[in-house]
């Protein structure tokens, strides 16, 4: 049994060390891809990024105009969904230490993982004025 | 400047800022955003943005290979961020309030504290035995050594670390920084874990703090794609060159003189801070 379960734990972090690397390599060709679609549109126009605007804006939609500008084809969105991925990586980790623990029986960390979750859930609630 | 152009200067910058950053040892965030505010006078807002991106994607890269090798205590590090992931989200929520001066000044604080932290002397450590607190959650581990040999350790002050990890979460949702000095003096100075897993598990966990607080950014528009595309993919590459070259020289030098420019660095942030320049 004991044997057994080191061998899952092994198993589940070559799965995440897999995903974390792969996850970057990903979100990165979107970012280098849109990079270049950017700079044949807006390469000759002048940056300004001298001024901070202040956005208050949902996630949900901010991801959802992101996407219709990806397939639109525009560069900044592609770029944006590449590092929508970037941050969904260790998203993806964390569900997958969840799954981990709960195949484990570890009820502990499964509730400890469920709090952290439920952290940065919270969080997309704080982001917007209310 | 045009775009393109303006491009090609943070391609350049942000390569040399991940090589600093893993030969240094301080991370390719930290650098970049004097870089962005003092050489390419952007917003600190958008600097924060930034650097939080290309910390995800440092942490990622190399958080996959220690992972494999087993070194990371995965449970530590999903117990510790239910602090950095607290940390940081109170850390971003102050920085949309916190005034640009501040939050320079703090900077170049931090960026002094790190330099320092990181030419300090790490002495490799090991207790056996595990505090009750943490014998309950389970925190101690074992890591492979040079031989192949697994050591078994034990892990100290478990409501130390916890709160000192809270701190470290704030800064880095507060200055879009990994805050791997915070998170190693947690682990290492009170903790009392191993130099090379406390290393390799702060590594491991920046990504998920840094998720947390990367909520806030996006939506209050702290994150630009025309600055981030260049930066994470300078980053990176920097930080794999960083990586190769560090295997054939002897850092200690390098750490040296690194640490001295990232010294000039800070105080420039600083002065810029406080002169209400930035």
């Amino acid at each position: 049994m004991m044997e057994r379960q080191v061998y899952n734990d092994k198993n589940f972090q070559l799965i995440i060390g897999n995903l974390l690397r792969y996850g970057v390599w990903i979100s990165l060709a979107f970012a280098a891809l849109g990079g270049v679609i950017y700079l044949i549109h807006h390469g000759g126009e002048l940056e300004n990024y001298s001024n901070f605007v202040e956005k208050d804006s949902n996630l949900f939609v901010v991801i959802d105009s992101v996407i219709e500008g990806a397939i639109q084809g525009r560069g900044e969105s592609v770029i944006f969904f590449g590092v929508i991925l970037l941050f969904l990586t260790p998203v993806l980790r964390i569900l997958l230490s969840l799954m981990s623990f709960i195949l484990e029986k570890d009820y502990l960390y499964t509730v400890i993982t469920l709090v952290v979750i439920l952290i940065i859930i919270i969080s997309i609630g704080f982001g917007f004025s209310h | 400047m045009t775009i393109a152009v303006f491009t090609l200067i943070i391609l350049l910058g942000a390569f040399l800022a991940g090589l600093i950053g893993s030969l240094s040892g301080l991370g390719g965030g930290i650098i970049i955003i004097p870089l962005l505010t003092i050489f390419l006078n952007v917003d600190i807002h958008y600097a924060i943005g930034t650097a939080l991106v290309s910390v995800i994607a440092t942490s990622s890269g190399s958080a996959a290979a220690y992972v494999r090798e087993g070194i990371t205590n995965m449970r530590l590090g999903i117990f510790l961020e239910v602090a950095t992931t607290i940390g940081a989200v109170c850390g971003a929520l102050l920085s949309t309030i916190a005034p640009t001066s501040f939050i320079a000044v703090l900077f170049g604080l931090t960026l002094i504290f790190s330099a320092i932290n990181s030419l300090r002397k790490k002495s490799e450590h090991v207790v056996k035995e595990s505090s009750p607190l943490a014998e309950k959650f389970r925190l101690s581990g074992t890591y492979p050594s040079h031989d192949g040999q697994l050591i078994h350790y034990g892990t100290k002050n478990v409501v130390g670390g916890f709160s000192m990890m809270g701190i470290a979460g704030m800064m880095s949702g507060l200055l879009g920084i990994g805050s791997g000095a915070f998170k190693v003096i947690a682990m290492d100075n009170i903790m009392r874990i191993p130099f090379k897993v406390s290393t390799t598990t702060s590594n491991f966990m920046m990504g998920v703090t840094a998720t947390a607080s990367s909520v806030i950014y996006i939506q209050k528009g702290y994150i630009e794609p025309g600055i981030c595309m260049p930066v994470v993919i300078g980053v990176l590459l920097g930080a794999m060159t960083g990586a190769k070259v560090l295997v054939k020289t002897n850092p200690k030098k390098l750490r040296l003189f690194f640490s001295v420019l990232i010294f000039i660095l800070a105080i420039n942030m600083i002065y810029n801070g406080l002169s209400g320049k930035i």
